[in-house]
């Protein structure tokens, strides 16, 4: 009670930064295990003896050469990106013209509209996947990459849609007027005028689902049913290990790679996904 | 004026966009309910109308009725701890500071990494044999060598374990909307406050608490979507299993309509989600209403 005014200061900071780390080593401390166990050597690893937050052998790299030269962990990095390449490029040529018509175009109910087509991302893979695999066998893709390439846009898009929407909504509707003014369609303003002032919001979406691609696990796993077409995110946690053997080594190291690059990314973009998460609500 | 010359630029716009939603999302939506009240089969090509019998076979099975109970619990627990530890971590991280940044980047891996493959680091710390929280234990006397906890091989221990790290996967998201929600307050609002001989946490809990209401609800709503649909972390560190004792409604769904090749009790089975999420969007709705007219 008889705190002073400078004993509450440093107090109040005190907790701050017990919390602080206390959280952090919590939540970061898989990766730091999955650094650690990468460059352990397998008999270090497997010894009940050896304290395992040290070094008792020298570090290694026969995990990574394992992983690289032995395992199809470069092929699923390939799918990965392949598959991310296209499920962006379908995103962006179906939600860049909707999210225009209805920032733009539909007045009152492309309002009521954008939110519609937001809730559909609530719908989850796991109400989804059981119908949806037979409509992808009835179209000829299962087991390969194309069931997801197909698949993925329909959670890409809506919310894809709704952060563009919200983003030309932002930019004033005099320059359209003006461009039109001066003789271009509507469309052609959207296009030439629109799309390109629109960078960061493209790149925005851009990183959303290309980290939404990299995340899915339900239905690469529900649709694909070969190693070698599968994704990271599930040939890592499910083909990696061989019969009921865990290769421990490799596969942290191939945690750590898949889960830091897409990390860095998305960080760089948060404050933007947030402000799609909370309708605006939050300015 | 423009809008009147070209009347059907806004829906050819819009259309492409929402057919492939409604083809990939509304119709196998559609035939979820159709699958559920047929006797729809791997391999099978034939379709007849059953009724209500999948439902009520699902339901007289204890493994599913322990798979309703499971999410129940899976999701309230998971989003109990959500909540408070984000609520405290948004808190601490809402002023600058030296650092705050590389902090920020550590909290949110678990969220940015892939959820499939943060699980499967636990399953390497959760070990049966080589766990590094046994060994931790071990060495401080609190558990004997060959008594270590089975964290994945022992039922009430599994559920706790699975709780826990879908609560690690979601509290970074939970603490990044909150922190959007903090650091709109105006910050004279709980100056005045305490000017006024309030307190820290009676400032906390009558002026900043209920200020946040709404954003604490948009961060609820998407962490029980979130967790009551999901199954990749219970499908990873424990197949459901032991003897599906944390199995919840989206894991058996998967067990029993794809890998069982049942598709009708498993359609059946993921209908049971239904409910809570009309709920759930519902309540969206009217958040974003508000937000809207505000």
């Amino acid at each position: 009670m008889a705190l002073s005014r400078r004993g509450v200061r440093i107090l109040s900071r005190t907790v701050r930064w017990a919390v602080l780390v206390g959280f952090s080593v919590a939540l970061a401390f898989p990766f730091y295990w999955m650094l650690i166990t990468t460059f352990k050597s397998s008999p270090d690893l497997y010894n009940l003896k050896h304290n395992p937050f040290l070094f008792a052998e020298r570090p290694t790299l026969e995990h990574l050469r394992l992983l690289f030269g032995e395992t199809l962990f470069l092929r699923w990095f390939a799918n990965t990106t392949l598959a991310g390449v296209l499920v962006v490029l379908i995103t962006l040529a179906l939600a860049l013209p909707a999210a225009y018509a209805l920032a733009r175009l539909t007045g009152r109910w492309g309002e009521r509209l954008g939110i519609g087509i937001f809730l559909t991302y609530l719908i989850p893979p796991t109400l989804l996947f059981i119908p949806l695999s037979r409509v992808v066998a009835s179209l000829g893709l299962q087991d390969t990459i194309w069931a997801i390439v197909v698949v993925y846009p329909s959670f890409t898009i809506p919310f894809s849609t709704w952060l563009l929407m919200g983003f030309f909504k932002s930019i004033p509707p005099e320059l359209e007027d003006a461009a039109m003014v001066d003789g271009l369609t509507r469309f052609q303003a959207f296009a030439r005028l629109v799309v390109p002032i629109s960078t960061s919001g493209i790149l925005t979406v851009v990183i959303f689902t290309f980290t939404l691609v990299t995340q899915e696990f339900v239905y690469a796993l529900t649709f694909i049913s070969s190693a070698s077409h599968q994704t990271v995110g599930v040939g890592v946690p499910i083909y990696l290990v061989r019969g009921d053997v865990y290769y421990w080594g490799s596969l942290m190291a191939a945690c750590l790679i898949s889960s830091l690059p897409i990390g860095f990314l998305y960080n760089l973009f948060l404050d933007r996904f947030i402000a799609g998460f909370t309708f605006g609500s939050v300015k | 004026m423009n809008r009147s010359r070209q009347p059907w630029l806004g829906p050819v716009m819009l259309l492409p966009a929402i057919l492939y939603v409604l083809a990939l999302v509304g119709v196998p939506f559609v035939l979820a309910f159709f699958y559920a009240v047929g006797d729809v089969k791997v391999g099978s090509t034939g379709y007849h109308f059953v009724g209500l019998r999948n439902f009520q076979s699902v339901l007289e099975s204890p493994t599913f009725r322990r798979a309703l109970r499971n999410s129940f619990l899976f999701t309230i627990a998971s989003q109990v701890l959500v909540l408070v530890g984000a609520n405290v971590l948004a808190l601490t991280l809402k002023d600058a500071f030296r650092g705050r940044r590389l902090f920020r980047f550590l909290i949110l891996l678990p969220w940015v990494a892939p959820v499939s493959i943060g699980s499967i680091g636990w399953k390497w710390i959760l070990d049966s044999l080589y766990s590094v929280i046994n060994w931790v234990l071990v060495r401080l006397h609190l558990v004997k060598p060959l008594d270590v906890p089975m964290w994945l091989g022992q039922p009430t221990l599994a559920m706790i374990s699975v709780i826990l790290v879908h609560t690690w996967h979601v509290l970074p998201f939970s603490t990044v909307i909150l922190l959007a929600g903090w650091t709109a307050i105006p910050r004279d609002i709980p100056e005045a406050a305490a000017v006024d001989g309030a307190g820290y946490f009676r400032t906390l809990f009558q002026v900043t608490l209920p200020m946040m209401l709404p954003i604490i609800n948009v961060a609820l709503l998407f962490g029980v979507i979130f967790t009551f649909t999901d199954m990749t972390v219970i499908y990873i560190l424990t197949r459901g299993g032991p003897y599906d004792t944390t199995q919840v409604l989206p894991s058996l769904a998967f067990f029993t309509g794809i890998l069982g090749s049942d598709l009708a009790e498993g359609a059946a089975i993921s209908l049971f989600l239904v409910p809570l999420l009309s709920v759930a969007a519902w309540l969206m709705l009217r958040s974003a209403h508000r937000a809207e007219v505000t």
